[in-house]
């Protein structure tokens, strides 16, 4: 009974204030599955566009990442969706171009920010349009336990030949799992796993290429190879791998029951809340010591405009606010782990997070060999990538038979692959 | 000279008391259904919808990418049919038969902590379950352990040739109520005097149930059988809850409801098909169909149903 007069009151706060917006201000609504951003949004990143830009009020309506997809699509057709749409990368944020939901936004001030690449996953293929606002990226690498590794001994790995050994060292040790990943979910064994390493191997942008130009192929060396590394991981997982989920992996390894686990940089912030124990990151390890290293700096989320909009001026506005150095100090920021795609400088505060930025410098970046182009068709080659990597670090498949099977279902659709 | 005999008066009654429930049930059950048959008949191309035919029905059974995961997805299917079969009907006739004893005391209280679980959502199911199981906080391999069984314990969830298995049994464990409760009511409404009548003829215990009670409540376990198989393959919620979309390990637990929702929503960087997706909807329901009809006109039409 207590909660009915808040109940009302929030009620009534909710009409007065979309009824005072309705009247005077350009009311913007940003459909994302980012929810956990909604305080960051709601906090820092909105009142700092609302108080540069008065008579513009911003709302953050996230749903949950994995409906997003569908609900956005199905809000587009309805015509109920927001003005601000956060685009996924490549292939579902260019059929919302194609059905005509986005607006092409190349002339957009401070679009000029963003290089090529930044701006490859909002382009259409012949990157003649772009139509979101790049927003965000997440660089792959290994974050680890720098206690573990102190109490261990062991050091910090540059090379396949030392990781291995380090593994080696942790688990005859035997008081921490060597690496916190499961195969249950089975993308992390394909994003922070085959994707994670592979760069080295695909020697980044210039195998990628190479196989959406159908100049390689999945059966390769290059591409066989991590996968001869992974099937070599499972050994060092820990007891019933098998069903371990993603949750599961990172409150093991924050837990401070694992020495290494394979990771996104958006595991930033919410590793620093959880662990108690100094963390470092090293990037994946090459081959031989001195080799150009590669690192996989995917291009995650953009920002684009709804084309149905009512307020498409502030819209723009709003989108040419994100392209500014200074909403990108802010998401940095506030957000460790989500890099900036744009060429404005940006302090980092973070140490984790500045750490893998800072590989940007040493490192050729590339993007997720599966993401462009090449997931478009049936049998879809990222579904097929995950189903393969789980296989191989299980041993039920041979890095070889993989790269056939992969190579075979991207040939029965993919044109230059044939 | 004779009067033609009176008009029969219109009966409107009977459409208006018909009227709030048919207008109802075609919203929200006929027309998506025809709607759906019909969306599989179509295809997107070029941002525009056409009609082609059977072409998806082609794809789905014909071309070797679609039918092996099509048939994956219905031997899955069948299978945890079967497992509801084996287990769950048997095992909800046992509980009712052990319910309606007279002798049995609480019987309300288990009659209510076992049916229980059937009100819970799928998803806490699915992830108590996934608790339960887990082999790094899980209680599974601490039970184990304790009564020395520790070897017995396998990661099951993410076991290929446990997995489908283990989440049927736990849709049985979530589902057993229902059996009971319907063969409950069967097993109540049979009359003291026929079971007294054979009593007098030496008919107790065990022998009654086998040659009195089972042949009265035949009718009511043909309904459980076909509720089972029309849940069963229409299932989807738990596997999705458990597994993901992807039903993992490699696609061991995929069942027709995750196959169909992958394909019609898409998942990750598949975009969803809904023209696809809508011709696995169909063969879903032809599959329902067939299996309802044999039940109707093979089964059904035998069954005798005494009246007392």
């Amino acid at each position: 009974m207590t909660f009915q007069p808040i109940k009302g009151a929030l009620l009534v706060t909710t009409l007065l204030a979309a009824s005072a917006a309705t009247a005077q201000d350009a009311m913007l609504t940003i459909e994302s599955w980012r929810n956990d951003d909604l305080t960051i949004w709601q906090d820092k990143i909105i009142p700092a566009f609302e108080a540069a830009y008065p008579g513009i009020k911003v709302k953050f309506t996230p749903s949950a990442p994995a409906e997003y997809n569908a609900v956005l699509n199905s809000k587009l057709d309805a015509g109920s969706a927001g003005d601000l749409i956060t685009c996924r990368p490549f292939d579902a944020s260019l059929a919302l171009y194609d059905a005509g939901h986005l607006t092409d936004l190349s002339d957009l001030d401070g679009m000029a920010n963003f290089s090529d690449v930044a701006r490859s996953g909002w382009s259409t293929d012949d990157g003649s349009a772009t139509y979101c606002v790049p927003m965000a990226s997440v660089i792959h690498g290994f974050i680890y336990n720098k206690e573990a590794f102190e109490e261990v001994g062991v050091a910090v790995p540059a090379t396949v030949d030392e990781f291995f050994a380090a593994l080696d060292a942790i688990k005859a040790d035997g008081s921490y799992i060597p690496m916190a990943m499961g195969t249950n979910d089975q993308w992390e064994a394909a994003t922070m796993g085959y994707n994670n390493i592979g760069p080295n191997y695909w020697k980044g942008e210039e195998g990628r290429t190479a196989l959406i130009a159908g100049d390689q192929k999945l059966t390769d060396e290059p591409w066989v190879a991590p996968y001869r590394q992974l099937a070599r991981w499972g050994a060092y997982m820990g007891d019933g791998y098998e069903a371990q989920t993603y949750p599961d992996s990172q409150n093991i390894f924050t837990l401070g029951r694992a020495a290494i686990y394979p990771a996104g940089s958006w595991e930033i912030s919410g590793f620093n809340a959880q662990a108690d124990f100094e963390m470092g990151a090293f990037k994946p390890p090459v081959q031989a010591a001195g080799d150009t290293c590669y690192i996989s700096d995917h291009t995650d989320i953009g920002i684009g405009m709804n084309a149905a909009s009512e307020n498409q001026e502030a819209a723009r506005t709003f989108l040419s606010w994100v392209a500014s150095s200074e909403f990108s100090n802010i998401f940095a920021n506030e957000l460790p782990g989500f890099f900036p795609l744009s060429n404005a400088p940006v302090t980092l505060t973070d140490p984790l997070a500045q750490e893998f930025i800072g590989w940007r410098e040493e490192c050729e970046s590339t993007i997720r060999s599966t993401y462009q182009i090449l997931s478009r068709g049936t049998p879809n080659l990222e579904n097929d990538t995950w189903n393969a990597s789980v296989a191989v670090i299980k041993g039920d498949e041979t890095p070889e038979a993989a790269g056939a099977r992969l190579q075979s279902g991207l040939a029965s659709w993919y044109g230059p692959q044939q | 000279m004779s009067t033609p005999p009176p008009k029969p008066k219109t009966r409107w009654h009977i459409a208006v008391f018909l009227a709030p429930a048919v207008l109802v049930y075609t919203a929200v059950m006929i027309y998506p259904l025809f709607n759906t048959l019909r969306l599989s008949f179509y295809a997107e191309v070029d941002q525009e919808r056409i009609f082609i035919g059977l072409d998806n029905f082609r794809t789905l059974f014909g071309d070797a990418l679609w039918s092996e995961q099509f048939w994956n997805a219905l031997a899955n299917n069948t299978w945890f049919f079967v497992i509801h079969m084996l287990v769950q009907n048997p095992i909800g006739i046992a509980l009712a038969a052990i319910l309606s004893s007279p002798r049995l005391r609480f019987s309300a209280l288990y009659r209510s902590a076992i049916f229980v679980p059937t009100i819970l959502s799928f998803v806490i199911v699915g992830f108590a379950w996934k608790l339960i199981l887990s082999p790094i906080w899980g209680i599974a391999p601490g039970m184990l352990d304790a009564i020395g069984l520790k070897f017995l314990y396998a990661p099951w969830l993410g076991k290929e040739e446990y997995a489908l298995t283990t989440l049927a049994l736990v849709s049985v464990w979530q589902f057993v109520g229902i059996p009971m409760m319907l063969i409950y009511a069967a097993l109540l409404s049979i009359p003291d005097e026929i079971l007294e009548a054979g009593e007098c003829d030496g008919i107790t215990g065990l022998s009654a149930f086998w040659k009195i009670k089972l042949p009265l409540i035949l009718p009511s376990i043909g309904i459980i059988s076909i509720l089972t198989f029309v849940g069963n393959f229409n299932a989807f919620d738990l596997i999705y809850a458990a597994q993901g979309a992807l039903a993992g390990p490699d696609f061991s637990t995929d069942i027709l409801g995750t196959f169909m929702y992958r394909t019609f929503f898409g998942f990750q960087l598949q975009l969803g098909d809904p023209h696809m997706g809508s011709a696995i909807a169909s063969a879903m329901f032809v599959i329902i169909l067939i299996g309802v009809c044999i039940y109707l006109f093979g089964f059904q039409r035998r069954l005798r149903n005494y009246q007392f």
